[in-house]
């Protein structure tokens, strides 16, 4: 990682041309979208992007039009990483046949929760392992939403998804949440960080502090999804704040492992006044709506309670520089 | 099956998608329309930043802001987001 830290001004960001273009048929209020055009703005020279399959693939890519204004490659569900790991080993060799004169060449795959928590774990564990040098951006919006709002292992517990209806039987999805962040920092990988788009300055820098690193990063980016949470289109961004201010989905990053708070979180551990209660960000959602009925406020409690515990346990270890 | 098909070594490798979706207008999506005030406006560019369709666009030579109706869907993510609540999303035919 260059030890210059990347400077830039708003009207910097806003005029540099959109490589995600405009004419995606992604859902009015989608916050995914957003994310990647705001991960397209940290590049910094050729990049080559790869995606497993998801609502972010299926968007920009209907036949005959496409979103990318870069070079873009899509081969199946579980192996955006397998494929970054091949177009990096295709870089090295052709820098050594002398046909790439490029400084550097970044890739960057992405993937939505399902292609990275359950079906691309194994190829994402692999390419990290392996060391080749890219960055894998998780747009997370907590369930398979593209085939009909189908729960994955990152929707969190209590939310009513289509394979976890709630009813009389069950109140939602029973399981937690899969720590996938703590997954990857087991890897001893050099650089991963979460990030949210309604802090997007927060953002386009992890980013770009990604694309820095020689070797394997990870960037979890929490993405609100209006159609399968069941929320308001305009409230996306509202949402992916709330998340941050109630601690649902603290936003840090470790570099070599060593953890620290981004400004919105360090901003609530500092005064901690300040945490909403995870009441302020469930309301309004249509998959937590069951929750506010008496027989499930314990399940609101449970949430409350989780999230504080996780909260603590994130607290101290940015204290003691533990991952 | 007849002579003239291609055989594996002669189709293309992968699927290509050839037209720029710049091609495909959205606009007919919306509802409503984002209506930006142009007194309130301080050009602090959230919503260029958090707009999913890239549909406001911000001209740097002029110093000015610029809705592309032929892209919003109408979401409102913007009229939301404002700071100083300069956009609002209304009826295009309140807008008369």
């Amino acid at each position: 990682m260059t030890t210059q830290e990347w400077k830039f001004t708003a009207k910097d960001i806003a005029a540099k041309p959109d490589l995600f273009l405009s004419g995606h048929r992604a859902c009015a209020g989608c916050a995914p979208v957003s994310v990647l055009r705001l991960v397209m703005k940290a590049t910094r020279g050729p990049t080559i992007v790869t995606q497993a399959t998801g609502c972010m693939e299926i968007v920009g890519s209907i036949y005959p039009y496409t979103s990318w204004a870069l070079p873009w490659l899509h081969t199946a569900f579980e192996n955006a990483a397998a494929n970054a790991s091949g177009i990096d080993a295709a870089i090295k060799i052709m820098r050594k046949k002398g046909k790439i004169k490029d400084e550097y060449v970044d890739v960057i795959a992405i993937a939505g929760d399902g292609g990275t928590l359950d079906i691309g774990l194994q190829a994402l564990s692999g390419a990290v392992e392996r060391g080749h040098d890219f960055l894998f951006v998780l747009y997370d919006n907590e369930g398979y939403m593209n085939t009909g709002i189908q729960r994955s292992s990152s929707t969190p517990i209590g939310a009513s998804t289509t394979t976890s209806p709630a009813g009389s039987v069950i109140p939602g999805k029973l399981e937690k949440k899969k720590p996938i962040t703590e997954i990857m920092l087991a890897h001893e990988m050099e650089y991963v960080a979460t990030a949210t788009p309604y802090y997007w300055k927060d953002l386009i820098t992890k980013v770009r502090k990604g694309l820095e690193v020689e070797g394997p990063a990870f960037l979890h980016v929490f993405a609100p999804c209006p159609r399968g949470w069941r929320s308001d289109p305009a409230k996306s961004m509202e949402y992916s704040k709330l998340s941050v201010e109630t601690c649902v989905f603290p936003i840090w990053e470790a570099v070599n492992g060593k953890r620290q708070l981004s400004t919105p979180s360090k901003v609530i551990s500092l005064a901690p006044q300040k945490k909403k209660p995870v009441k302020a960000y469930l309301e309004g959602q249509g998959r937590f709506r069951h929750l506010f009925t008496p027989q499930n406020a314990h399940i609101i409690e449970e949430i409350q309670r989780s999230t504080d515990e996780r909260w603590e346990k994130l607290l101290q270890k940015c204290a003691s520089g533990a991952t | 099956m007849s002579n003239k098909e291609k055989t594996w070594k002669e189709i293309s490798i992968a699927g290509v998608p050839p037209k720029s979706s710049i091609g495909f207008l959205t606009g007919d999506w919306k509802t409503y329309m984002p209506i930006r005030d142009l007194e309130k406006c301080t050009i602090c560019l959230t919503c260029v930043m958090l707009c999913p369709e890239g549909a406001i666009a911000f001209l740097p030579e002029k110093n000015k802001i610029q809705i592309d109706l032929g892209f919003c869907k109408g979401c409102g993510i913007c009229a939301n987001e404002c700071p100083t609540k300069a956009i609002t999303m209304k009826m295009p035919e309140e807008e008369e």
